[in-house]
């Protein structure tokens, strides 16, 4: 038997599944918290830190996709606090690589952009980076460009957890670090892919894309790669 | 009472800020029973007049010459608004800045041009071009900045939104209406 917990979301009384997260909970009774690496249907990592919640009784925020729900939690989804937080957190992650919306292919489709814009960031308040990124366009379909990347891992978790090949990986640490395809080689030669392409419809933003689109004109089907965990789950 | 004064400038953009700016339609002639436009590359005046009170700058601080017109800008003005992607984050201008300088321009002029017989070597030009800054960077680098309008190029309602508030005297809120791209 599944145990029931009862949780408080802003204020209102939530009949909850222990074990699910914050998130989970909060998505199922449409009360909006921001989430970038969290997607439906693969394993919770908190590592963009966007989903950041205030629990009554914790000092510190916690993050609501890999906090789970206790008997009488109280959770805020937003304060003044967390706002600036979070918008601190998306400028920090376009300051970090090239993002360039006017010539990308997912401009208008981003969820990094989307964030943005949401959150009222109409402009970024730290210094770019300006690193030189290189793009990856050895695989006869799919695009990785590198300057757009959030390392999310999405489409880590979606190659490993999903389709069971785990191409991907993140290498190395801090500002260092870089996707990478079968230990380093390019996507076009790894072996390992089954050119399925569910890491392109999973990641965020335009750092993987199907070859062939132009920009603003990159749509990916995120439901459809989420969907193929909870008809796994059904059986 | 006197009309408001609007000063505009194009650093190192495309111009299609300030056509959008021409798109406003009929909304042009709400804020021209406003304001006058003093300066910019819609009218004549040679040089950035005093007392201007919206200043409306499109483009990356991307030259010594882009530098210079931002500072002046500034001091001769009250509220500066950074118009679209290129002033608001540095955008297609930007992505030279991993580049040196050096190599940059002479990829361009020297590498990326054709030798004809009987014409000058292809060099890097220096006359009457001003110098290229290490890196082309977001106006709020440059200057200080009261309103940022992102968008590339930003839309009509957004720009026609942003100056009927700043000629109201009320700090524009871009809301629903921000859009990077
Ligand atoms: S990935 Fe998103 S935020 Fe980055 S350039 Fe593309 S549209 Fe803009
Ligand atoms: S296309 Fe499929 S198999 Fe290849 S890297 Fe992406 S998710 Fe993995
Ligand atoms: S390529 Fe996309 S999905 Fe993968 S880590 Fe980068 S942003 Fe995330
Ligand atoms: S969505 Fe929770 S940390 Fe990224």
């Amino acid at each position: 038997m599944t145990d029931k917990v009862k949780v408080r979301i802003d204020g209102e009384v939530i009949a909850a599944t222990a074990g699910q997260t914050i998130l989970e909970v909060a998505r199922a009774h449409d009360k909006y918290i921001p989430a970038l690496c969290y997607m439906e249907g693969l394993s919770a990592v908190g590592a963009c830190r966007l989903c950041m919640v205030e629990v009554s009784g914790v000092a510190r925020l916690l993050p609501a996709c890999t906090t789970p729900v206790q008997e009488g939690l109280a959770v805020a989804t937003t304060s003044p606090q967390i706002q600036s937080y979070r918008k601190m957190v998306i400028e920090l992650l376009l300051v970090e690589r090239n993002h360039v919306c006017a010539v990308c292919v997912s401009s208008g489709h981003c969820e990094l952009q989307t964030l943005a814009q949401d959150h009222g960031v109409t402009h970024v308040r730290y210094p770019y980076n300006y690193p030189r990124l290189s793009v990856d366009t050895t695989h006869p379909r799919y695009v990785l460009d590198h300057n757009r990347c959030v390392l999310c891992s999405r489409c880590v978790r979606t190659c490993a957890e999903i389709e069971g090949a785990h191409v991907w990986d993140i290498a190395g640490r801090g500002i260092h670090s870089r996707l990478v395809s079968e230990l380093q080689r390019p996507w076009g030669e790894a072996t390992s892919c089954t050119s399925c392409g569910k890491c392109v419809q999973a990641c965020p933003t335009g750092a993987m894309a199907e070859k062939g689109w132009g920009v603003e004109e990159m749509t990916k089907q995120r439901a459809g790669v989420s969907r193929l965990t909870s008809m796994r789950e059904g059986q | 009472m006197d009309k408001a004064k609007i000063g505009t400038c194009w650093l190192d953009g495309c111009s299609g800020c300030h056509m959008s700016l021409l798109d406003l339609d009929e909304g042009i002639v709400a804020v021209l029973e406003k304001a006058d436009i003093v300066f910019g590359p819609l009218v004549d005046a040679q040089e950035w007049p005093e007392g201007v009170d919206v200043a409306v700058i499109e483009g990356a601080v991307s030259s010594q010459d882009d530098l210079k017109l931002a500072k002046i800008a500034r001091v001769r003005s009250k509220v500066v608004v950074a118009l679209g992607d290129c002033a608001v984050t540095g955008n297609v201008p930007s992505m030279r800045n991993g580049i040196p300088t050096r190599k940059l321009l002479e990829r361009v002029y020297v590498e990326g041009a054709t030798e004809r017989p009987g014409t000058e070597r292809p060099g890097v030009p220096t006359d009457g071009v001003p110098a290229l800054l290490k890196q082309a960077q977001p106006l709020h680098s440059a200057i200080k900045v009261d309103v940022h309008v992102p968008g590339c190029p930003p839309k009509p309602s957004a720009i026609l939104f942003v100056l009927s508030e700043l000629l109201e005297g009320r700090e524009p809120d871009l809301g629903s209406k921000l859009r990077f791209g």
